[in-house]
């Protein structure tokens, strides 16, 4: 694999065997890895050594400072969204803030545990502790999407936009649509059925999964095919409305693997993001609570 | 002319494009086909879907040609005559015609309303290949999560404390503020975890000592004066300054209760207070404490001071005076009498003898055991004093003439020989007649045999004269008493009153029972104890053969270590109870006996 690498990118003409382009994991040598696993470590050896009492709890002096530091970081973290739509590249490129993000939001799934001190009950203190872990592991999620993905998903386009997908399919359509005149009602009827089709259709289980077991197109595909092995090669018109049917059940494929793929680029924020802002009402309850039944 | 077809299409930018083309004809077709007179290039079209015929009257007809229908105003027929003054409108497939007439002549104006295919339409593209639309949006769903936390985790509880504030005891059942229970309660508040106000009574106030003194009104004593706590307390390090930080800022007063009493950490009894809650002040007291008398003590097993003992200095009125001597000065205490332990405990001797000659009557082995004469209390942590009638008697008979004297009771000692040398003298010596205390072996014998001499010769049956021998060196009750007058001249007979604590070490506690596996001459050198001034107590040493420190620390090899904390003998409430991890390793045992008994009765 190591020696193909650098041919392909040459082949695909980008620029990524040079060495400027670095991914947001790897941003600035791991400069945000190497000072989130500073502190985790930190926060982990404070509590192993620092003998806290009573006992280890949220309640300790140790616990508080975790406390405080947890909910920082948590301000911070959820400000990515903020700076997002912020265009800035000055001091803070929106990269080295997501590789910060990545790895501190990593860190404070060690610095949040260690704040229980393993204390777990049902109460809305394990429910913010509960709404971190699910937004720290919906982040995983989101950061294997991101590096697994976006290769795969640029083979897949062939270096179209979306907008030359969706132009590309209109194209196919409006030459179907005119191959199919001459034709006899019925097999007007099957191509005008597989035109109404909706390539975008289905919903989120479809998108996700690029299911899509009753697509018209290939039906119709599928009876053409059939038919026409029993007929005689110049039978014109359904024979270039098969190449056509197929040419289009290809680009629809091709779309659809697109819309999965970036389904699965996404998805993963509706969890993340709605859990965030879950996790600070909890989070404020937590803190409200402890202080008033202090 | 009779039809004239106007073939409407748009621009991209909405702008009409009008073709139009006259046909001369009666009746014309409707299809897909590319001859036919009005041509729909429209899938949904048959190639020859309707006729239009131009009627005598005026009106035209429009006839389907197929079996299939078309729209006329919204209406699915498959024949329809129209006046064309009146207007009408068709619809074919995807494709719209509007009938007009205008100087005689019918228009049909033709224009396509839908697009060739779905993907052909006009689509929202921005947000076309996202999921919009397939999932709630994240705003709402992030709006709908933080009103529900915020209602149910956050208004209710506050509105149960509002409606419940005050009230003495709350209903039964759930109460919306018991989500912010950060754990269960111990056993002893268990039955509080519903009503979270019966200790956080005011919001924003940390629980308050005098919350716990409404229940707790008998067992918080205090350690010492608030000034003294102070004064021994080790500097705060850098965790006890942030701790304090966050005191001061949020109103939590320093040294209460719930300092050390943490709960809502877990269900069963509450944890016994760590070592270092003790030693972080008394391993180094004496530092910050000067005038303390207490010696700095740290961990059991390498940093504790020698056992101090409350040894007896005097009695007066009954009452007993003692001091606090350490073990390590051999201290000695008067307590009133004379016993040698050694004789009673020797094996072979005149006293195993006649154990054993008593063996039937009083079920003893082949020589006296320290069970023979001492008694357990009932708890078992301690013993009974030893009992002259129901512990010594048995050997030691004060019998005189078939009764037998009164123990502890000069007066009526007294009066008992009186009436005995009432009732007739004798010359018989005072051991013969038990007035003396029997002892074993046959050099006793002889003794008898010469107090009989001395008897007949000088008593000769005077009852003063056997009161005062039974007072004095020889008699019944000098072997074992100082006696420090004998009674003369109706001057009362003076004892040296006895004591037997029950309890030595005042501000440590030792439980006997927890030591039942152990003998005690492991413990007490009783077998070599020759005077009753032997203190028979173990020093530290002994102690350490078994117990270490809490996390095991020791001087010398333990072979079955026993960690012990500085709670499992002492108690900072300073009260006459067991310490609450002595307690709490009763309440095991207890509860394994009874696991036992279940199990053995299912059996």
């Amino acid at each position: 694999m190591a020696t193909q690498a650098p041919n392909r990118s040459a082949q695909s003409g980008r620029a990524k065997s040079d060495g400027t382009h670095e991914g947001f994991l790897r941003h600035k040598r791991f400069r945000w890895f190497k000072i989130a696993f500073l502190i985790s470590l930190m926060a982990t050896l404070g509590y192993i050594f620092i003998d806290v009492k009573p006992r280890p709890n949220g309640g300790s002096w140790y616990g508080y400072l975790m406390g405080i530091i947890g909910t920082l970081l948590i301000l911070w973290l959820t400000m990515l969204g903020v700076r997002k739509r912020i265009p800035s590249r000055k001091r803070w490129s929106l990269k080295g803030w997501t590789s910060a993000h990545i790895y501190l939001g990593i860190s404070l799934a060690v610095i949040g545990t260690l704040h229980t001190g393993f204390q777990i009950d049902w109460n809305v203190h394990t429910l913010a502790y509960v709404l971190m872990m699910l937004v720290i592991i919906s982040g995983l999620w989101g950061i294997t999407a991101y590096t697994r993905l976006p290769k795969k998903m640029s083979l897949n386009r062939q270096e179209l936009t979306e907008n030359q997908m969706l132009e590309g399919l209109r194209s196919m359509d409006r030459q179907l649509h005119d191959a199919a005149q001459p034709l006899d009602h019925r097999y007007a009827e099957l191509v005008r059925k597989s035109l109404q089709e909706n390539p975008f259709g289905g919903g989120l289980i479809r998108r996700v999964f690029a299911f899509y077991p009753k697509s018209k197109a290939r039906k119709m595909l599928a009876i053409l095919s059939e038919e026409i092995t029993f007929r005689p090669v110049e039978d014109n018109p359904i024979e270039r409305l098969d190449g056509l049917l197929a040419r289009k059940e290809n680009k629809v494929a091709r779309l659809r693997k697109h819309l999965q793929y970036k389904a699965r680029l996404e998805i993963w924020l509706y969890f993340h993001v709605p859990l965030t802002f879950a996790l600070i009402a909890a989070l404020s309850a937590h803190i409200v609570s402890v202080f008033f039944y202090w | 002319m009779t039809f004239t077809v106007r073939q409407i299409s748009r621009t991209t930018d909405g702008r009409e494009i009008v073709r139009a083309s006259n046909v001369d004809a009666r009746a014309i077709k409707i299809g897909r086909d590319a001859g036919s007179d009005i041509h729909l290039a429209d899938l949904a079209v048959e190639l020859h879907h309707a006729t239009i015929t131009l009627l005598d009257s005026g009106r035209i007809s429009i006839v389907s040609e197929t079996d299939r229908d078309f729209a006329i105003d919204g209406r699915s027929v498959q024949n329809v005559e129209v006046d064309p003054l009146k207007g009408g409108e068709l619809v074919f497939g995807s494709h719209r015609l509007t009938i007009s007439k205008d100087g005689g002549i019918v228009i049909i104006a033709v224009e396509r309303f839908e697009a060739v295919s779905d993907s052909a339409g006009e689509k929202e593209e921005i947000g076309l290949f996202t999921l919009s639309g397939l999932l709630a949006g994240r705003r709402m769903q992030a709006w709908s999560f933080i009103t529900a936390v915020v209602v149910l985790f956050l208004a209710w509880p506050i509105y149960t404390y509002a409606t419940t504030s005050g009230v003495k005891n709350r209903t039964a059942g759930f109460h919306a503020d018991e989500s912010w229970n950060s754990g269960p309660l111990s056993k002893a508040h268990a039955k509080l975890a519903n009503d979270c106000q019966a200790c956080h009574t005011e919001k924003f106030v940390a629980v308050t000592d005098n919350t716990c003194r409404n229940c707790h009104k008998n067992d918080s004593h205090d350690h010492s004066t608030k000034a003294r706590l102070a004064q021994a307390a080790i500097p705060a390090d850098f965790g006890g300054k942030v701790k304090s930080f966050f005191k001061v800022t949020f109103n939590k007063p320093e040294g209460g209760c719930v300092d050390c009493h943490t709960e809502h950490e877990g269900e069963g009894y509450m944890k016994p207070t760590k070592q270092a809650f003790c030693t972080d002040c008394h391993g180094t007291l004496k530092d910050r404490l000067t005038d303390t008398k207490l010696a700095n003590a740290g961990d059991f097993g390498t940093d504790h001071p020698q056992l101090q003992v409350a040894a007896t200095v005097k009695v007066e009125d009954g009452q007993r005076f003692y001091r606090r001597v350490s073990l390590d000065t051999k201290p000695t205490e008067n307590n009133g009498l004379i016993f040698p332990h050694d004789i009673h405990l020797a094996k072979g001797n005149g006293v195993a003898r006649m154990a054993q000659t008593m063996r039937g009557e009083q079920g003893w082995g082949a020589s006296l055991v320290c069970k023979d004469c001492h008694t357990p209390s009932k708890d078992g942590h301690r013993f009974q004093p030893v009992d002259m009638e129901k512990d010594c008697q048995a050997c030691h008979s004060l019998g005189i003439g078939g009764k037998t004297l009164k123990h502890a009771e000069p007066g009526q000692v007294v009066a008992q020989i009186r009436s005995f040398y009432a009732a007739g003298p004798t010359y018989r010596p005072a051991s013969l007649d038990n007035f003396a205390r029997r002892r074993p072996g046959e050099y006793a014998a002889v003794e008898t045999a010469q107090d009989y001499a001395i008897g007949s010769r000088i008593f000769q049956g005077q009852a003063s004269e056997a009161i005062r021998d039974v007072f004095a060196k020889g008699g019944a009750c000098y072997d074992c008493h100082i006696i420090s007058q004998t009674p003369s001249k109706g001057a009362p007979v003076s004892f040296r009153p006895v004591v037997q604590p029950a309890r030595y070490m005042q501000k440590g506690w030792f439980d006997h029972a927890a030591h039942k596996e152990e003998t005690c001459e492991s413990c007490h050198a009783a077998t070599t104890s020759a005077k009753a001034t032997d203190l028979l107590l173990p020093g530290i040493a002994n102690c350490r053969t078994c117990h270490v420190g809490e996390n095991g620390g020791k001087l010398k090899p333990v072979k079955d270590p026993v960690a012990s904390s500085c709670a499992l003998c002492h108690d900072y409430h300073l009260d006459n109870k067991a310490p609450w991890r002595s307690k709490l390793k009763q309440k095991r045992l207890d509860r394994q006996s009874q696991a036992k008994i279940t199990i053995a009765s299912r059996n």
